[in-house]
């Protein structure tokens, strides 16, 4: 069994991360549109360990960043949640497609 | 020596004036205010006698010559090294009489409008004015810096624009005021261009300074302001002759004098006070205070401000024997008495005898302010009766208005030149002046002399004599519904009319004169039976047209015909201005500027307006709402900005 290197990590993230993108940009459904907010939040985190793990092994600052992330992502979705609520009450929807009165 | 203080309280307080009535007469003083402004100028009266006492025989005469004081100076703005705008006081012979007379003049304004505009529904803000001109003029007068002069100049030339204004529902006062602040303004650019000149040859702007660098040949400043010249004529006489046109726009000299008879629409008591004894001689008053330097190193120019005054003086004469609005013969005989003033300088020389000019154009000036305001008022009183400015409607006035005759008697016959009343003295001291150092300019004089009589009486016999008077149909005995308009107006009449009487028994030679020494005029007996005799003469042919109503004025204006018309309107001159100003001004000027303006210009601007316009309506769309619409924007920012980084930028 091959020990998976720094490409193999980065490769996953960059995956994780487009499919992120890729969800936020077609899903029509708030709640999925946050969740692929989570999967590019979460290819950051892969990120950030993988580069401290290989790069500087004796250093903790990519570990923290990412408990940081987590903590942020967790208040991120608590706020996200409250606006989706809100947004439901006032549209009886939550898709996103129906939330666009503020324009020109 | 002077006490500061009270000198510079003397313009201080009518500012007070203006500022309290100015900001609150109209809430809080409606009634009162005419009492408090003419307290305060009462105040300032005092203290300016006081000060002419004071000075003339306290402190002011030292070794028998009148020095100069400046017991204030304070730094306004400083330009350079010496080149400074000061705001300070200037003491000397001048000054001190034209506080005295403004102040007086302006407390007898002061005094008679709580008559003459009574009842009047911006009865606070005439008073208010009033206050602003007062302390503009004084201003000017006790000004020690010549930038100071130009800022009351301007100052004044608000304040007389504001009164004339005063009846701002009547267009043609409306008219009268534009017109007064644009021709005054216009010679008034010719006045700062002339102190520019003057400051750049001499370096300074201050008086003392100014007039002792200029006028020693030997001084650097002269030596290297005579290689400057243009069109021939040297950098200092452009000087010299630039500040003249600003004094001939303010003393309404020809060919400015447009604006004079026009400004007649005022309330009357303001005539008196702006355009016959105070704003007016402030041009005089001008070439007085630089009088060394036209003298002295300037001569030619001194020459052209005796022309010019001689010929307004007979041209104002002549028109003011054909028209019929009091205040309009009242206006050009203004007119002519100041290029009285004006020419009288312009023969006087520097010092000694050769200075009587000088010395009896401001004895003029000062007489000519009690006898004019004397007339301007009595005419105001008349007008109060009859409600009219026209001739046509007066007539047999003396047995209504008797202290009104007798008072507009003595300044007509002060005016006329005759004996003992205070024009003579005057008038003879100019005319011996004119005779000593211009013989032409003497025989205009003498010509003027003799209309003046002639105008002045015409005016006098159709007010108080001619036909009867019918009061508006009413039966005469019970005509005097207001009367003379009671105590308030009668009292500034005999106080001028005692000023017009005695004046001219003050040895004004002993105080004012060019040099400061003092210079005895000789009285010669002989020399003044010419002028008298004219003056008499004239007077005989007003009375022979005018004391009954007939029908020889009638005949002799058919029988000269075109001189006559010429002379009714004013010698065209009004519409050689309007020609000039609308047929060439505009059409040159005015039209393609306003082209340019309305093309050019406005279309720059509605260009950057239009473009902006177009853009924004193509981009907005972009701003759709779409949220996602937004997240690919960022993203596509994010891709591009990373591949620059890449493979740009590195």
């Amino acid at each position: 069994m091959m020990e998976p290197g720094l490409y193999h990590i980065l490769f996953i993230s960059a995956a994780l991360f487009f499919i992120g993108v890729y969800g936020f940009l077609t899903r029509r459904n708030l709640i999925t549109m946050l969740m692929s907010i989570e999967l590019i939040l979460n290819s950051v985190n892969l990120n950030f360990i993988a580069f401290n793990k290989y790069c500087w092994p004796g250093k903790l600052d990519g570990l923290f960043f990412t408990v940081f992330i987590i903590a942020i992502a967790a208040a991120e979705a608590a706020v996200a949640i409250a606006i989706i609520i809100n947004l439901y009450r006032s549209h009886q929807s939550i898709d996103v497609e129906n939330a666009e009165d503020l324009k020109y | 020596m002077p006490n500061a203080t009270t000198i510079a309280l003397i313009p201080l307080l009518p500012l007070a004036g203006f500022i309290l009535l100015g900001l609150f007469g109209r809430k809080y003083f409606k009634a009162s205010s005419g009492i408090i402004g003419t307290a305060l100028l009462l105040i300032s009266t005092i203290l300016a006698l006081y000060t002419a006492y004071d000075y003339f025989f306290v402190y002011g005469n030292v070794n028998g010559v009148y020095q100069k004081f400046v017991p204030l100076q304070l730094t306004w703005l400083e330009f350079s090294e010496g080149v400074s705008i000061d705001m300070g006081l200037l003491i000397d012979p001048i000054s001190v009489m034209m506080l005295v007379v403004v102040t007086f003049v302006s407390l007898m304004v002061h005094i008679y409008s709580l008559g003459y505009l009574k009842g009047e529904e911006r009865f606070p803000t005439y008073y208010a004015f009033l206050g602003l001109f007062t302390f503009s003029m004084l201003g000017l007068v006790v000004a020690s810096n010549i930038f100071q002069i130009y800022i009351f100049w301007e100052l004044v030339g608000v304040s007389s624009f504001l009164l004339i204004g005063y009846y701002y529902d009547r267009p043609s006062a409306v008219a009268a005021c534009k017109k007064a602040f644009i021709v005054t303004r216009f010679a008034d650019l010719g006045f700062l261009i002339g102190i520019l000149i003057l400051a750049f040859c001499s370096g300074t702007l201050d008086f003392a300074t100014l007039i002792e660098r200029l006028t020693s040949p030997e001084s650097n400043e002269v030596k290297t302001s005579v290689t400057y010249s243009f069109l021939g004529v040297s950098a200092l006489s452009w000087g010299a002759m630039l500040v003249f046109i600003g004094g001939a726009g303010k003393s309404a000299m020809f060919p400015l004098h447009i604006w004079l008879p026009d400004a007649m629409e005022g309330p009357t008591p303001v005539s008196a006070l702006i355009h016959a004894a105070t704003m007016v001689v402030a041009g005089v008053y001008l070439v007085a205070r630089l009088f060394p330097i036209f003298s002295i190193t300037t001569p030619a120019v001194l020459e052209l401000v005796g022309w010019v005054g001689a010929v307004s003086a007979i041209i104002a004469a002549i028109i003011a024997c054909t028209q019929t609005d009091i205040k309009r013969v009242l206006a050009y005989s203004t007119m002519s008495q100041i290029g009285y003033m004006m020419f009288s300088l312009g023969v006087s020389g520097y010092g000694g005898e050769a200075a009587l000019g000088y010395t009896a154009s401001m004895f003029h000036l000062f007489t000519h302010a009690m006898f004019k305001a004397l007339l301007f008022l009595g005419a105001g009183a008349v007008i109060h009766y009859v409600h009219s400015n026209d001739m046509k409607d007066m007539g047999g006035l003396r047995k209504y208005l008797p202290i009104t005759h007798i008072t507009f008697l003595i300044a007509c016959l002060a005016i006329a030149g005759v004996p003992p009343f205070a024009g003579f003295f005057s008038k003879e001291e100019i005319l011996l002046a004119a005779y000593q150092n211009n013989r032409t300019i003497y025989w205009i004089a003498l010509i003027t002399s003799g209309l003046t009589a002639f105008y002045m009486f015409r005016l006098y016999f159709n007010i108080f004599w001619n036909k009867p008077h019918h009061a508006h149909g009413e039966n005469p005995a019970t005509a005097g519904r207001h009367g003379e308009g009671g105590f308030v107006m009668m009292m500034p009449l005999v106080l001028l009319a005692v000023g017009a009487a005695a004046a001219g028994f003050i040895p004004f030679g002993e105080f004012v004169s060019a040099d400061g020494k003092p210079l005895v005029s000789h009285f010669h007996l002989n020399f003044s039976i010419a002028p008298v005799a004219i003056g008499l003469a004239g007077i005989l042919i007003a009375l022979w047209f005018y004391k009954k109503q007939n029908d020889r004025p009638a005949k002799l204006a058919a029988s000269l015909g075109g001189l006559y018309k010429a002379a009714y309107h004013k010698f065209y001159i009004d519409e050689v201005y309007l020609f000039i100003t609308k047929k060439i001004l505009f059409n040159l000027v005015g039209r393609p500027a306003a082209w340019f303006d309305r093309n050019v210009v406005d279309g720059m601007v509605n260009l950057t307006g239009k473009a902006t316009q177009e853009v924004s309506e193509g981009i907005k769309k972009m701003q759709s709402g779409k949220v996602q619409q937004y997240a690919i924007y960022f993203l596509a920012g994010v891709i591009v900005l990373a591949a620059l980084f890449i493979y740009v930028w590195r």
